[in-house]
């Protein structure tokens, strides 16, 4: 699945866009799963509170289901306008 | 119901007009315009605006969508700007047209309130001291419980 980053979040972990081989179920897992990996990961999700996820392009929670998922990206709270 | 996500800087009052035209039974236009604002102290630079190409378009549209099932639109216009702009520029603007212009008004507001923190847009501001992402306030958030 494509895993996007924006804004600060890209920026820690120093990439736009990856794609990443997962069974992960929830975006918690899939979460779990990249803090694991390396130290910009655990910087970039340290506070899950400042983050905002979407799946497929809707906004959704952290517990949300990855099944059938194409694209989940991670981002701070928007600031449009 | 028009949405538009675009660098290019646009003519507010070209586009009001092409917006209103041909609807002679619409008595209400409502525009509004958000600007790149300089710091307090006076020294931002330059402000970029990063997007989510794809959802942006598709959170645009579901919010100009919910305006219009919730009030009696002609029509609503939403532009917004991504990439780089100075202090003084125009970032985005949204405008309704209705019959009546209580209409307008509450759909403008309620656009902008949803647009601000459910719309995937990010700014960053550089000044001479470097470059700070704007965090979100609070009070977007709940400006959202009034509707």
């Amino acid at each position: 699945m494509d895993v996007l980053y924006f804004a600060w979040v890209r920026e820690r972990i120093g990439l736009p866009k990856e794609t990443v081989e997962t069974n992960a179920a929830t975006v918690m897992d899939l979460v779990e799963e990249l803090r694991a990996r390396e130290e910009r990961y655990e910087a970039a999700f340290a506070d899950l509170s400042a983050l905002r996820v979407a799946v497929d392009q809707d906004l959704t929670e952290f517990d949300a289901p990855l099944e059938g998922a194409r694209e989940v990206a991670f981002f701070p709270p928007m600031t449009g306008g | 119901m028009i949405v538009r996500v675009q660098d290019a800087a646009f003519d507010l009052g070209a586009e009001a007009n092409a917006f209103a035209a041909g609807h002679s039974d619409m008595g209400a236009l409502v525009t509004f315009t958000g600007i790149v604002r300089d710091l307090a102290r006076g020294d931002l630079d330059r402000m970029v605006i990063e997007h989510y190409p794809g959802m942006t378009e598709r959170a645009l549209e579901k919010i100009a969508r919910e305006a219009q099932e919730r009030w009696s639109l002609g029509d609503v216009l939403v532009i917004h700007r991504y990439g780089d702009m100075a202090p003084g520029e125009q970032i985005m603007m949204v405008a309704t047209l209705a019959p009546h212009r209580k209409d307008a008004f509450e759909a403008a507001e309620f656009l902008m309130d949803y647009l601000k923190s459910r719309a995937p847009f990010w700014k960053k501001e550089f000044t001479a001291d470097g470059a700070d992402w704007v965090e979100s306030k609070a009070e977007d958030e709940d400006a959202l419980t009034r509707w």
